[in-house]
């Protein structure tokens, strides 16, 4: 156990009350807890309110391109195994500008761990609808509401069989850490919806609203089929917790090329390329 | 006996040209001629009409030929493609179960006697061609045993009978044909420019590549998956170019040195990531191997129309170099260099290569691995990680350290940053960061390549290119001096930066500079007006998909010629 302090302390540009800063702590905690110390992840984000974390705490960081982050992330894994990789962002930027990737990611299996902030808006263009604002919300460029339906990432998770799907509140500040935790222990890519609200432009999503629905699951995370149901609900009740688990072989452990650790340590073997330049003799 | 051979073969897509051409190709260099082909291929898996030219010599080859000696048909309406491209008098290989009339130069071959079964008839092709060029058996029965090998002994013998009864028949029934002599045969490679590309990043220690197939780079991603594992090189498949080019910059970020080969439509759906690139000084290796536009444009024809797009690529502005090269060496060693100028300029490099040049299967002598300069690494130490900071501002250049080899915290940022890593908005620091990112030209601008000229010292006709189309110049030049024209060309292997001191002289001494490019809009012409304000007005271009000849030039020259 590190003292939480070890990964700094930073003002940030957040809306004081946002659910972004609970979302902090409680990834301080998780990584306190397994003892893992700044130089030993690497937090990867792309582009909005949720993906300033990484300036936020002590850490290796890469700050890449609005819905662009798993992808130098799953890189990351692959061309350095031993490191632990975290990626945050919002829902906007992993769901809709990198929606392609969250299903590439998916099938991928690279041992990471996506948290998704999702505070079903976009916060940092202020207030614009994002693709798991429900039906009927009136946003700033959606004055007759949201026409259009909700997209279900735990759902649309648990039916690629994802290799962990986690769903959780920020309010919930200890179920918080510990489905973190539990992401970042489970050996494949784990993806934890973290629902995290946003104060100034989600009138609709509040904490309040959060709070009475978010119910923990009792469900066996090893059943499928009952994981595909439980995801589907969303609404009075919103299930919280591990939806679904699945352990198979990660990407980075199946690549003969990952086994001996960091690529760039890899010395160039010139004789090998000079055989290989004969070989077009 | 030919100085030069040339020759051609026609057929349908799935009729087997590529690997008549491919056995052929390897029988000429190992018999140690040098040698280029050129495919000409339609999208297509089956049908059409797709055809291979080869020119054969016993010195060193320039650009495709544009006339032949041999014309193999292995369907009838390429006899009517190119019956017109034959030399006087040339030869026509056709089957003789299509019972043409009879014309001067036609031999009918019996492929029903020599090929028990329609799927022997490209190895009786081979045997015909290899006798009638008096290559030894020896040459293409290794072949053969390689190639068919896993299919077994039965397989390989009765590929064996074809070869040696059809190299029979064309011993007592076609004219001979007979390769330009080499006195002191050396060994040499046979090999494609994205193969050479290929071998010039293993060279390199390439460690991760991300990509998206789209011909014609498809087979440099392809030749790398099959080192991947001997070489340790992660190769990615990616579910998009955005990914693909995003992973690359992961990869980098992590100390892998990367690579992403891609085409114009693919390049385009980078351009975001290779703006990150610049602003989180992240080295990266961007193939663009092009083809013809607008769009999906001709997918396997060839064009040079990508200069601006990769030139401009990207919002912002931040330093790059683009590298094209124009031979198989160029490919290689190129390649080779864009990985140290990555890492030197920690930023992105363009290597601009295009569908000819890519696919083209040429000679060369085996490249020296011994004269490659050892690659630039990052700052693989961990003094004071405490203070570290990864845009240090103290020099253009900031240790870029690899997250994980010590304890020191590497933030790589796509906003505007301070020395650190982190989000500013501040002006004065922005202006400083901006100021620190666009000194690193200064390191690109210090090793830029030459242009290579060649040629009369101050001709009356200069003739500058750029990429794949330098070698046909120099053919052309060579060809307008042994008739009396004071002519030269300048070549350009990189075309940004340009350092006019290195080429100002020569187009001012010129008469008439005539710019010869692969494309509509004299792109690499408007770029040296706009960075030196000289104005190249004639122009010889050729944006019809098909690779850029001797003999094409020529014919756009006349007009210029005549008012020399
Ligand atoms: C390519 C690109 N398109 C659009 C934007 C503008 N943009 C920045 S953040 C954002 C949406 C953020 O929403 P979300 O991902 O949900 O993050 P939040 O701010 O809610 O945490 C958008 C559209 C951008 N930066 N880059
Ligand atoms: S705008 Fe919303 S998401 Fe952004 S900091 Fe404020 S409360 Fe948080
Ligand atoms: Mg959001």
């Amino acid at each position: 156990m590190i003292d939480t302090k070890t990964y700094g302390e930073f003002k940030t540009s957040w809306c004081p009350g946002c659910g972004n800063h609970d979302v902090l702590v409680s990834v301080k905690e998780a990584l306190a807890s397994q003892g893992i110390l700044p130089h030993q992840f690497v937090m990867v984000s792309g582009i909005g309110q949720a993906a300033k974390i990484v300036h936020y705490l002590k850490c290796n960081g890469f700050n890449g391109l609005h819905g662009r982050a798993l992808s130098p992330a799953q890189a990351i894994k692959l061309a350095n195994p031993e490191m632990t990789v975290l990626v945050e962002s919002g829902d906007g930027c992993t769901y809709g500008e990198g929606g392609n990737h969250f299903l590439a990611a998916i099938r991928r299996n690279v041992n990471i761990t996506l948290i998704v902030h999702d505070n079903q808006i976009y916060g940092l263009t202020k207030g614009q609808s994002s693709p798991t604002t429900m039906t009927g919300h009136v946003t700033k460029n959606n004055p007759l509401g949201v026409f259009d339906q909700p997209f279900n990432p735990v759902a649309v998770a648990v039916a690629m069989r994802a290799s962990f799907v986690a769903r959780t509140f920020s309010g919930f500040h200890e179920h918080a850490t510990q489905t973190i935790e539990q992401a970042m222990k489970h050996p494949g890519f784990a993806l934890v919806d973290m629902h995290s609200p946003c104060i100034s432009f989600n009138k609709v999503n509040t904490f309040a609203w959060y709070k009475a629905r978010c119910k923990e699951v009792s469900h066996d995370p090893e059943d499928w089929a009952t994981a595909m149901t439980v995801a589907q609900v969303f609404g009075e009740e919103i299930p919280i917790g591990v939806l679904f688990r699945e352990e198979r072989p990660s990407k980075d452990t199946q690549l003969p090329q990952c086994a001996d650790g960091a690529l760039y340590r890899k010395p160039v073997d010139m004789a090998a390329v000079k055989q290989r330049m004969l070989a077009y003799a | 006996m030919h100085k030069e051979l040339h020759l051609i073969m026609g057929g349908e897509a799935g009729q087997g040209l590529d690997t008549v051409s491919g056995l052929l190709v390897k029988a000429v260099v190992r018999s140690g001629r040098h040698l280029l082909g050129a495919h000409h291929v339609m999208s297509r898996v089956r049908g059409g009409h797709n055809n291979f030219r080869l020119r054969i010599g016993s010195r060193p080859v320039q650009g495709p030929p544009d006339t032949f000696h041999l014309l193999a048909a292995m369907s009838q309406e390429s006899v009517d493609l190119h019956k017109d491209k034959l030399k006087d008098p040339g030869i026509i290989l056709v089957d003789a179960a299509w019972e043409l009339p009879a014309r001067p130069g036609m031999v009918a071959i019996p492929f029903a006697e020599l090929a028990s079964r329609p799927v022997f008839r490209n190895v009786a092709l081979l045997g015909v061609i290899g006798a009638m060029l008096g290559l030894e058996a020896s040459l293409f029965e290794e072949q053969l045993e390689e190639e068919f090998r896993a299919k077994g002994d039965k397989i390989v013998s009765s590929n064996l009978d074809v070869l040696s009864s059809s190299m029979k028949w064309a011993a007592e029934n076609a004219p001979s044909l007979p390769l330009p002599k080499v006195d002191d045969p050396t060994k040499m490679l046979s090999m494609d420019g994205n193969q050479a590309i290929v071998l010039g990043a293993l060279a390199a220690g390439v460690r991760f590549c991300g990509y998206y197939p789209m011909s014609p780079a498809t087979s440099i991603a392809e030749g790398l998956v099959h080192a991947a594992v001997e070489m340790g090189v992660v190769v990615e498949q990616a579910e998009d170019e955005i990914a693909a080019a995003n992973m690359a910059l992961g990869a980098a970020y992590a100390g892998a040195r990367s690579i992403v080969p891609t085409s114009g439509g693919g390049f385009a759906l980078m351009t975001e990531a290779v703006s990150l690139a610049g602003v989180s000084e992240t080295p990266v290796v961007f193939v663009v191997v092009q083809r013809p536009g607008p769009a999906t444009g001709l997918a396997t024809r060839t064009e040079q129309a990508d200069l601006e797009l990769v030139l401009y690529a990207g919002h912002g502005e931040f330093p790059r170099a683009i590298l094209a090269p124009a031979t198989l060496e160029d490919c290689f060693y190129l390649t080779h260099k864009a990985f140290d100028l990555a890492e030197k300029s920690q930023g992105p490099v363009f290597v601009l290569s295009d569908q000819y040049l890519a696919s083209a299967p040429r000679s060369v002598a085996p490249f020296d691995l011994e004269v490659l300069a050892p690659i630039a690494d990052p700052d693989l130490g961990d003094t004071d990680p405490e203070n570290y900071r990864r845009y240090n501002w103290d020099n253009p250049i900031s240790p870029r350290r690899i997250p994980g080899h010590g304890k020191s915290l590497v933030l790589a940022d796509s906003h505007e940053h301070d020395e650190v890593g982190h989000i500013i908005e501040d002006g004065g620091i922005r202006v400083r960061m901006q100021d620190k990112r666009l000194a690193k030209m200064d390191v690109i601008l210090s090793e830029v390549l030459p242009p290579e000229f060649s040629g009369d010292e101050e001709p009356d006709l200069l003739l500058v290119g750029w990429g794949s189309t330098c070698e046909v110049l120099r053919e052309v030049t060579a060809g307008l001096r042994e008739n009396g024209v004071k002519a030269a060309c300048l070549c350009f292997t990189q075309v940004w930066p340009l350092v006019p001191e290195t080429f100002m002289p020569r187009l001012e001494a010129a008469g008439t500079v005539v710019t010869v490019e692969g494309n509509s809009t004299a792109q690499f012409a408007g770029l040296l007006r706009k960075t030196t304000g000289f104005h190249i007005k004639d122009t010889v271009l050729r944006y019809d998909g098909r690779t850029l000849t001797a003999g094409f030039v020529m014919e756009r020259l006349q007009p210029i010629l005549e008012a020399l």
